[in-house]
């Protein structure tokens, strides 16, 4: 396997950005990212994005936001409609075939301007399921029902994974809620999605980030401090829900393993965990030890959740903070689809 | 034997809020008081009409602002002999694309006034405006546009956008 390292992050996010559209948006954190290493997006190997058309409403969306890329003369470019944390694992994929040395990542999603309940639902079982329009906090809550009445969890511990967020999310510029919460006050608070308050849920954001990622000597060139990436692996459950356990999940403990991310010391933990119970799921499937590893040092998804963003944004800031030296060893989690079907773990090192 | 069921239909709706962005914004803007605002790229000098985000060639955001004429080239043009739904236009008729005078870029408007057989690339063309008290923050405030008498425009000056 190629050494491939993390050389640059950047992300912006907000509750909703209906100034600037998605190219507008992009541009300056594009440009924030690649003017330090003294790059532009010639420069790069590859590039591959991660969106969704459904949330701008506009099919081929995603290829209106190359423009920012400046895509002439012709690029290699790729593209998901998933989070930018499986463009990630393309990019890497890419980069191990030994040709290129730079690749360019970027997510970008605005949930302003559909109703992101609706959006999510078409992600679903289009037969049985998508038609009744279960919107993701009421399958997030039936999820976390299933969790509670497992026994595996209480509502305080949900309190907890929010107050938690709350308090880490405090020096994150890009975080929409933070500050010191009171445990019992959260309980106080009203049902949302039973059993779930409207705490337990994300924000809904504007966002982007882009990220650089360089292989073996070109990584040492561009940065004194690369962050290595170390394992990476993607697992993929049933779309059917009622064939999951939800209270558990199989594929981010696989793919944890996969990763490596189940050996050695982790000195901190960035979860996509868009719904509170789902940080409580995450940590336990990957066996992380919450004395030892400092959990979503960021806030986490619960802080600030800009679709198609949120996930690389966790590696980001994972790599970031590493970066930083705080830390030698990090994992980082990314999910997609309903009641965390879809998990992508990463293990970085400094 | 019980039949096979074939078909299911799930009705989907999505309702927008569209941000049309800073560029965008300015030039509907300008549509609505009948001004077609171009925007210059600084690095390859391109002049967008309608303006993008950014150009598309460079990746720079626009710097200069330039008012386009609403006379025009038609650089290319198809014969539409099928309706779309929701569409009622006499048919057959011409959809052109039309590079105005001081923009680089082409835009899709329809061509009237002429047989599409007559339909030519190259041919000189001029806006027709909706009725001023109907102007819009759109570019459908040009109806369509229609022949100018003047000598088609060559070939060499428009096949980069062919």
């Amino acid at each position: 396997m190629r050494d491939v390292a993390v050389v640059a992050y950047n992300q912006f996010a907000t509750r909703r950005d209906e100034t600037r559209n998605e190219i507008e948006m992009l541009l300056p954190v594009l440009k924030d990212t690649l003017g330090p290493l003294g790059l532009t997006t010639k420069d790069m190997g590859f590039t591959v994005s991660g969106s969704s058309d459904y949330l701008a409403g506009q099919a081929f969306a995603f290829v209106s936001a190359l423009d920012a890329v400046g895509p002439w003369p012709p690029i290699a470019e790729s593209h998901v409609e998933m989070d930018g944390a499986f463009a990630l694992y393309e990019a890497w994929v890419r980069l191990q075939h030994g040709d290129i040395d730079t690749a360019l990542v970027y997510a970008f999603g605005k949930s302003s301007p559909g109703d992101l309940g609706r959006v999510l639902a078409l992600q679903l079982e289009p037969y049985l399921v998508g038609p009744l329009w279960p919107d993701a906090a009421s399958l997030a809550a039936l999820q976390a029902r299933a969790l509670i009445d497992s026994g595996k969890a209480s509502e305080k511990d949900l309190a907890r994974v929010v107050a938690r967020s709350r308090r880490a999310a405090q020096d994150n510029p890009n975080a929409q809620l933070k500050g010191e919460v009171d445990e019992a006050a959260l309980l106080d608070e009203p049902l949302f999605n039973d059993p779930l308050r409207k705490h337990d849920l994300p924000t809904i954001s504007d966002g982007c980030a882009v990220m650089v990622l360089a292989a073996g000597d070109r990584a040492r060139e561009l940065t004194d401090t690369p962050v290595w990436i170390r394992g990476i692996d993607h697992r993929v459950e049933s779309q059917h829900l009622g064939s999951r356990d939800v209270t558990t999940s199989a594929s981010t403990r696989l793919a944890g393993q996969k990763a490596g991310a189940d050996v050695g010391t982790i000195d901190l933990a960035e979860l996509h965990a868009p719904f509170s119970h789902q940080e409580l799921i995450l940590i336990d499937a990957l066996g992380l030890d919450e004395t030892r590893t400092r959990i979503n040092p960021s806030g986490g998804a619960l802080a600030s959740n800009p679709m198609m963003t949120a996930g690389l944004v966790r590696i980001g800031e994972a790599a970031k903070r590493l970066a930083a030296g705080e830390g030698n060893r990090a994992v980082a989690h990314a999910t997609s689809g309903p009641a965390l079907q879809q998990n992508l773990v990463c293990v970085l090192e400094a | 034997m019980t039949e096979p069921v074939t078909e299911i239909i799930t009705p989907i709706r999505m309702d927008y809020r569209y941000t049309p962005g800073t560029e965008s914004s300015a030039f509907l803007r300008g549509m609505k008081e009948g001004k077609m605002l171009g925007r210059r790229c600084p690095s390859c000098e391109k002049v967008y009409f309608p303006a993008r985000a950014v150009c598309s060639m460079c990746g720079e955001a626009f710097t200069e602002t330039v008012e386009v004429k609403d006379t025009g080239t038609m650089v290319t043009f198809a014969v539409v002999n099928v309706n779309f739904a929701n569409r009622v236009i006499d048919l057959p008729y011409v959809t052109a694309e039309v590079v105005f005078d001081g923009a680089d870029t082409a835009s899709m408007v329809l061509l009237s006034g002429v047989a599409p057989e007559e339909a030519r690339m190259g041919m000189r063309v001029k806006a027709h405006w909706i009725p001023e008290a109907e102007w819009d923050f759109s570019l459908a405030n040009i109806d369509y546009v229609e022949p100018l008498d003047e000598p088609d425009a060559p070939y060499e000056s428009f096949k980069e956008l062919v």
